[in-house]
């Protein structure tokens, strides 16, 4: 996985709430077998005009010169504001694949979906939940602002305006832990084997029904 | 005294990291259900890790959401989704993974076919890659949506890691009235709580009017869970749980089922065991419901009107419920039963069980789909579902009233194959999520009860089911 410290990025406001995984990567491009290639579909019946299908060239397509991501002051953002619920709907983890092979590395919202904010953490990306209020006084800021940079310091917890107004936001000690250092669950947790097996042969033991 | 999640929670933590309850903890999943949209790159990471699962017989594996509704005899004829469904088949195979593959009697939509087959049993941790996973909740078992990454970690290591959620215990009290189902709690369930409401929480579903459902209303109600943002829905075991599960094939026999009923009727909150939220709702009042918007959230009664923005002071909220009606083409104040329709589905893992094929044809047996209705289309959730109402006489009934009778998949509830709405298109659908662009690209979904869909095929536009037919 991916490490995470500080990041200096440029903001792009998404201006709605419930923001779905269906839009953030829609259902033709989840048959590829692949964990890459996303970031070209990220909202993508929104950022274009025409239909997208798996294997069009974006060159080729029509952008929505209306769509946020596609104003020329937001390219290269690498920092998304959004609203509440993002991330709602499907599990899909195509969805932050899409916005972190798009170039997210932060998303700041005042409350995420469940499934779509753990599945972040697995890949790096890293989910920041402000108050609503915060946000509100962002997306003006941003929208005033062109070339609007926020810093984001994970170890500190912290997140600073271009003014130095400094925002703090909590995370889970252990997932901070693992994306500062960009660690492997699955190997951390392949060191509790033992543990897993002696459960397993308890539960074994106690209702065999459900190892047959 | 402890709630049902309580329970379930406790019997299934490994380790704990520091002793706290509220950390990270290690859980044991039972069960391990895998589709082949969230699986393939799980399993390329497995094999490039060098890691092996670690408990075969945990896995069961089907392909549900690419796979033609039409005749499958030669095969998918879309090249992407083949190699989907062949990259699953060849992962099982390698690996020795039980699958259901398309042309096997028992395929069907993953959260149809656990329960059908037993492989979803009370007190189990069920997860799949595929947010419905909350309908097994309806079976008194820990059951809930994982992404790829966390696919990978079930295979691997035969857990996850989890925070423990908050409980909300919504009850339904009363009986709920004729016409009026499962799918009608569930929907006046999010237009109470909204579609965040649940976040954070695992939600218990209580009372007598739950207790009065059978099982197919309970998965229906535990599938819509997540709608509200809570990522398991649950029901307490009783005696309808255990009805259902006898005999069926991956369930225990003999002296071990007798001892598995004695631990499932321990599936229940105490009494007094105390919710972090409580919501009560009195079936008696909930009327058959209809979504106007573009989430789940965006929903009303059948005798009521799509609702006018201006009437809203909140700006976000405003300018959301603007942007749905302009994307469903819809005027405020409109009532819902003057809104016509161009097609209808009845399927998905929220209504495509027998229970609700049986209601939908008791509407439309003896009559017609309306002229205006370019494609009504029932899919049943599973090829034991399409035989057993096959041999109810239920296909003929559809097929006699105009619908197409498919073979079992997801289909149109997010039209990866085939079956979608083009641009502009609405259509009355018994599945879970009304997104933009979630059944194709510009199309129109009103969710709705299976009867309820049935009555609106006939109508040509939504009517009240309580009073159609009489």
């Amino acid at each position: 996985m991916e490490k995470f410290h500080t990041l200096t990025g440029l903001v792009a406001p998404l201006d709605r709430a419930n923001v779905d995984t269906d839009a953030i990567i829609p259902k033709q491009f989840l048959k590829s077998i692949k964990r890459s290639g996303f970031g070209q579909n990220l909202f993508d019946e929104w950022r274009y005009l025409d239909h997208g299908e798996p294997g069009m060239d974006p060159a080729q397509r029509q952008p929505n010169p209306e769509f946020i991501l596609n104003q020329p002051r937001y390219l290269g953002a690498q920092i998304l504001l959004a609203r509440a619920n993002f991330g709602c709907g499907s599990s899909r983890e195509h969805a932050p694949w899409s916005l972190q092979d798009y170039g997210f590395r932060v998303i700041i919202a005042p409350s995420f979906a469940d499934i779509f904010f753990n599945n972040c953490f697995k890949i790096g990306l890293l989910p920041v939940v402000l108050d609503a209020a915060i946000l509100d006084r962002l997306f003006d800021e941003v929208k005033a602002t062109e070339g609007y940079r926020l810093t984001v310091d994970l170890q500190k917890q912290t997140v600073t305006t271009p003014q130095n107004k400094v925002y703090a936001f909590e995370v889970d000690a252990f997932r901070k832990h693992c994306l500062l250092n960009g660690l492997d669950e699955i190997g951390l947790t392949l060191q509790q084997a033992e543990k897993i097996k002696q459960f397993e042969q308890k539960r074994r033991n106690e209702q065999p029904w459900l190892f047959s | 005294m402890q709630t049902l999640y309580d329970k379930l929670w406790d019997q299934h933590v490994v380790h704990t990291e520091s002793g706290d309850p509220d950390s990270m903890t290690l859980i044991y999943i039972d069960r391990h259900l895998v589709h082949e949209v969230t699986s393939p790159q799980a399993f390329e990471s497995l094999k490039l890790t060098g890691r092996k699962p670690w408990r075969l017989n945990s896995i069961l594996a089907v392909a549900d959401h690419n796979v033609p509704t039409t005749d499958r005899s030669h095969g998918i004829h879309d090249p992407i989704s083949r190699l989907q469904v062949d990259t699953l088949d060849q992962n099982c195979d390698e690996l020795g993974i039980t699958e259901f593959k398309m042309n096997d009697l028992r395929q069907g939509i993953v959260h149809v076919i656990g329960p059908e087959q037993g492989a979803t049993l009370p007190g189990m941790t069920v997860v799949c890659g595929d947010s419905h996973t909350s309908t097994h909740g309806a079976f008194g078992c820990l059951a809930f949506g994982i992404g790829t990454s966390e696919v990978e970690h079930v295979l691997a290591t035969q857990c996850l890691l989890m925070k423990k959620s908050k409980t909300m215990r919504i009850a339904i009290e009363g009986q709920l009235g004729f016409g009026v189902t499962a799918k009608d709690i569930a929907l006046a369930i999010i237009g109470e709580i909204g579609t965040a409401g649940g976040t954070g929480y695992a939600i218990e579903f209580t009372g007598s009017a739950i207790c009065a459902l059978s099982m197919e209303g309970r998965m229906t109600l535990c599938n819509m869970a997540i709608e509200a943002g809570a990522r398991a829905g649950m029901v307490a075991v009783d005696d309808t749980t255990i009805n259902y599960l006898k005999g069926r094939p991956f369930a225990p026999q003999g002296e071990l089922w007798d001892r598995a009923v004695a631990y499932w009727c321990t599936l229940h909150s105490d009494d007094g065991a105390v919710f972090d939220r409580t919501v009560t709702l009195y079936a008696a009042q909930i009327k058959p419901q209809v979504t106007w918007g573009t989430s789940p959230e965006m929903v009303t009664t059948i005798d009521g009107a799509v609702p006018d923005p201006a009437q809203i002071s909140d700006e976000v909220k405003r300018h959301d419920m603007q942007q749905a009606l302009n994307y469903m083409g819809l005027h405020a104040n409109t009532p819902i039963t003057q809104i016509t329709l161009d097609k209808i589905f009845i399927g998905s893992c929220t209504n495509s069980r027998i229970e609700d094929l049986r209601a939908a044809a008791q509407i439309v047996k003896g009559k017609h789909i309306a002229a205006n209705i370019k494609l009504a289309l029932v899919v049943p959730g599973s090829g034991l579902v399409k035989k057993q109402a096959e041999q109810e006489g239920l296909d003929r009934i559809f097929v006699a009233a105009g619908f197409e009778w498919r073979e079992p998949g997801c289909s149109m509830c997010l039209a990866m194959n085939d079956d979608r709405l083009t641009a502009g298109e609405r259509c009355a659908s018994t599945s879970n999520r009304n997104f933009e662009g979630r059944q194709g690209p510009g199309g129109r979904t009103h969710l709705v009860s299976p009867v309820m869909a049935a009555a609106a095929a006939v109508a040509g536009h939504f009517v009240d089911v309580r009073e159609f037919g009489h």
